[in-house]
């Protein structure tokens, strides 16, 4: 079990409670490809999701990790809450608390809400995203696939490109993938590389080839709109040429680099179809592994109680 | 009525000046100063061992009525001030509605007169709305009891509007504070733009949103000849700056609040929103330029940016939460602990940047500590120490990043018009 009521952030997480939920997430992966997915570990206990932003394939995600452990799930979603009749954060949660649950997964769109939440309420907290800050689980998830695919993630190179500085993903990969003994590269536009993230202790290029030369991992992240509405960067067109991986920029990278991403992809912009189709992607298998490792920290969260 | 402040030692900061004696007020007015008075009648405090100083001024507070009662009125406000050791503050015109005409300035002093536990002193707009655009009547507002202008919480960001503010307010003889800041390049930011606002995911405000405010309001004074006073300078470029202009000989006068010479951007780690002002907490090398400034005289003024609010509008998402911290009561402390115990100033140089310094910024007869002068009396105690407990704030808003913290200096007794505002109980 992980002596900890929370999973806010994997910045203030140390390896070994890392590798035990990447170890546990491979007993889950096994359930998973069970034909009757199903193990009584949580049942009985009520997992809340609770998402102030749109989401399909996090929030999908940790529905089901949460039926396959056989506990009822309730999901809220803002635009049909009273938090549009004007319920602040707070008493949103104090009145779901009241109304008994185990575990709160929030989603929302403003760094540190996930602080806030497991301030305020008794129940366990997963930050499903929080604005620009982290995403823990989209890390954990990250590192499980590479471990999978690469056997150990000490001394692999990992290269993140994109939008940085907007990234609650960079965040959570920087910290994960840094502890665990990786060297992390992240590069992007000036305009997108947060101010002192070297001192986190990664590598910062603007330069894309230089980034990528003999990556192990080549994390691409997604690219949005609004951000050229913004002033960012001028124009999609430009970010594609400067950024964007395709197959003659995957090259520079070790030959059985793995490529990876978030989701959802902008196919053409930061990267080309070919390359999130190649044999190298694995984008799916990013998906299929998020429920094993959102099992794997629902169990180690709440399952070892008395219930 | 007579009151008798005996055995206190007295810091005149107009004459600089340390001295024993005892002080006799008689009605509103200093009546003596002189050794071994004993007078018949008198109402006596022994405050041996003390500091008695002229009465604290606040040159920058923000007392929320009228409009938003439900964080501070003017008589918690100016309780509040009393508490912490304050006779005198200028409020800010950030109101609803606006203090941009005579009627909300006689509104403000006619509270005061009737619920203010200190004096107070309105500071006017400098635009209708402070949206910027049209200058406010600032000779009907001088008229009314204004003693300043500032549209502070907003920056007047229109170049030419600050230009003309600056000639006309010159033209009254009046002084200009402006709020610096840039706000497109601090658009939506919570924190300063650095290291830690990269960690914790949330926008940041750059140095550079106060500094390109702050040179370009020293051109436009240079070139008008308005005396300008820039409000809570937060960064080491600020200081710079100012400090330039003032060795060119500009009638620019500045202050900094005691968040920004004690803490930097690293609290906000957590997300407290009690952290969250504006200008926001910046780094470490800030705060020491902020020191230093205090130190070499380049900031003439510690003022509070008293900003209290309502405790369920700071219980939000950080980036929900409105800017501010509630001050007043912990400005003493922080002077004392931060500052003067560590000898960045000397007693007398706190007690200038806190008394004649704000009062001659705003041409008031205050800060003085002499037979004839005003009976606006604070005595502190520097050895006594008292841990920050926002449960016994007095003023509505309790949001202070300094809960818990021990402090050194705590006022005991607070003298307004020769009436106790304040004495402290323990």
């Amino acid at each position: 079990m992980i002596n900890r009521k929370n999973l806010i952030g994997l910045q203030h997480f140390d390896p070994p409670e890392i590798e035990l939920i990447l170890d546990t997430a491979v007993a889950m992966k096994e359930i998973v490809s069970r034909p009757i997915r199903k193990v009584p570990t949580l049942r009985g206990r009520t997992v809340m999701n609770l998402f102030y932003e749109p989401s399909t394939r996090t929030r999908t995600s940790f529905e089901l990790a949460a039926k396959f452990l056989n506990a009822d799930v309730i999901n809220i979603s803002s635009s049909a809450s009273s938090v549009v009749k004007g319920e602040s954060l707070k008493d949103t949660v104090r009145t779901l608390e009241a109304m008994g649950t185990d575990i709160v997964i929030i989603r929302h769109p403003m760094a540190g809400a996930a602080n806030l939440l497991a301030g305020w309420t008794g129940a366990a907290v997963i930050n499903a995203g929080d604005g620009a800050h982290e995403h823990p689980t989209q890390g954990l998830l990250d590192m499980f696939t590479v471990r999978e695919k690469k056997g150990a993630l000490e001394g692999l190179k990992i290269a993140i490109i994109g939008d940085i500085l907007h990234s609650r993903v960079a965040r959570s990969d920087i910290w994960g993938f840094l502890k665990m003994g990786a060297r992390v590269s992240v590069c992007g536009p000036a305009t997108m590389l947060p101010i002192g993230i070297e001192r986190t202790g990664v590598d910062v290029y603007c330069n894309v080839d230089k980034a990528l030369e003999d990556a192990d991992v080549i994390i691409m992240l997604r690219i949005q709109l609004e951000r050229q509405k913004a002033g960012l960067f001028p124009s999609l067109r430009e970010y594609a040429r400067l950024f964007g991986l395709n197959r003659e920029r995957l090259s520079l990278a070790k030959k059985d680099a793995l490529v990876m991403h978030p989701g959802p992809m902008n196919k053409g912009v930061e990267i080309s179809g070919e390359v999130a189709d190649s044999l190298q992607s694995v984008i799916n298998e990013q998906v299929t592994n998020g429920v094993a490792v959102r099992m794997a920290v629902l169990y180690l969260l709440i399952g070892g109680g008395d219930a | 009525m007579k009151l008798l402040i005996k055995g206190g030692t007295l810091i005149n900061p107009d004459h600089k000046k340390i001295f024993s004696a005892d002080v006799l007020i008689i009605d509103q007015k200093i009546a003596a100063l002189d050794h071994n008075l004993e007078i018949d009648g008198a109402v006596v405090y022994d405050v041996g061992g003390k500091l008695v100083l002229p009465g604290l001024i606040d040159l920058h507070a923000h007392l929320r009525e009228p409009g938003f009662e439900d964080s501070e009125t003017i008589a918690t406000g100016t309780m509040a001030a009393a508490k912490g050791g304050f006779t005198s503050l200028a409020c800010m015109p950030n109101t609803n509605p606006v203090a941009d005409n005579s009627s909300v300035i006689a509104y403000i002093l006619y509270k005061a007169c009737q619920e203010g536990k200190v004096n107070v002193f309105p500071i006017g707009a400098i635009t209708a709305g402070s949206k910027g655009e049209q200058l406010a009547e600032m000779a009907d507002l001088k008229e009314a009891g204004a003693v300043a202008f500032s549209d502070d919480g907003r920056c007047v960001s229109n170049a030419a509007v600050m230009y003309r503010a600056m000639q006309y307010a010159r033209m009254i003889n009046m002084p200009v504070i402006d709020h610096c800041e840039d706000t497109r390049l601090s658009a939506q930011g919570a924190m300063h733009e650095g290291y830690y606002s990269t960690l914790l995911g949330l926008k940041g405000i750059p140095a550079a949103a106060e500094e390109v405010i702050v040179a370009r309001d020293l051109v436009l004074a240079g070139e008008t000849g308005c005396r300008l006073h820039i409000a809570h300078v937060s960064t080491a470029g600020s200081v710079q700056l100012i400090r330039q202009a003032k060795t060119r000989g500009l009638k620019v006068t500045a202050e900094a609040t005691p968040h920004h010479f004690t803490l930097t951007d690293r609290e906000v780690t957590g997300y407290d929103t009690g952290t969250k002002v504006n200008p926001p907490l910046r780094t470490l090398e800030d705060v020491n330029a902020v020191r230093q400034g205090l130190r070499d005289g380049t900031i003439d003024v510690i003022a509070t940016d008293h900003a209290p609010h309502a405790q369920e509008k700071k219980e939000v998402e950080y980036d929900n939460a409105p800017f501010g911290i509630s001050g007043l009561e912990t400005a003493v402390g922080l002077v004392w602990t931060e500052l003067v115990n560590t000898e960045i100033l000397s007693p007398l140089e706190a007690v200038e940047k806190m008394t004649i310094n704000p009062a001659r910024i705003l041409g008031i007869s205050k800060g003085l500590l002499a037979e004839g002068a005003d009976a606006d009396l604070t005595v502190i105690d520097p050895a006594r120490t008292e841990i920050v407990d926002p449960a016994k704030f007095v003023s509505k808003g309790r949001n202070t990043p300094f809960a818990g913290r021990t402090l050194a200096g705590v006022p005991v007794l607070t003298i307004v018009g020769g009436k106790i505002a304040f004495e402290y109980a323990g």
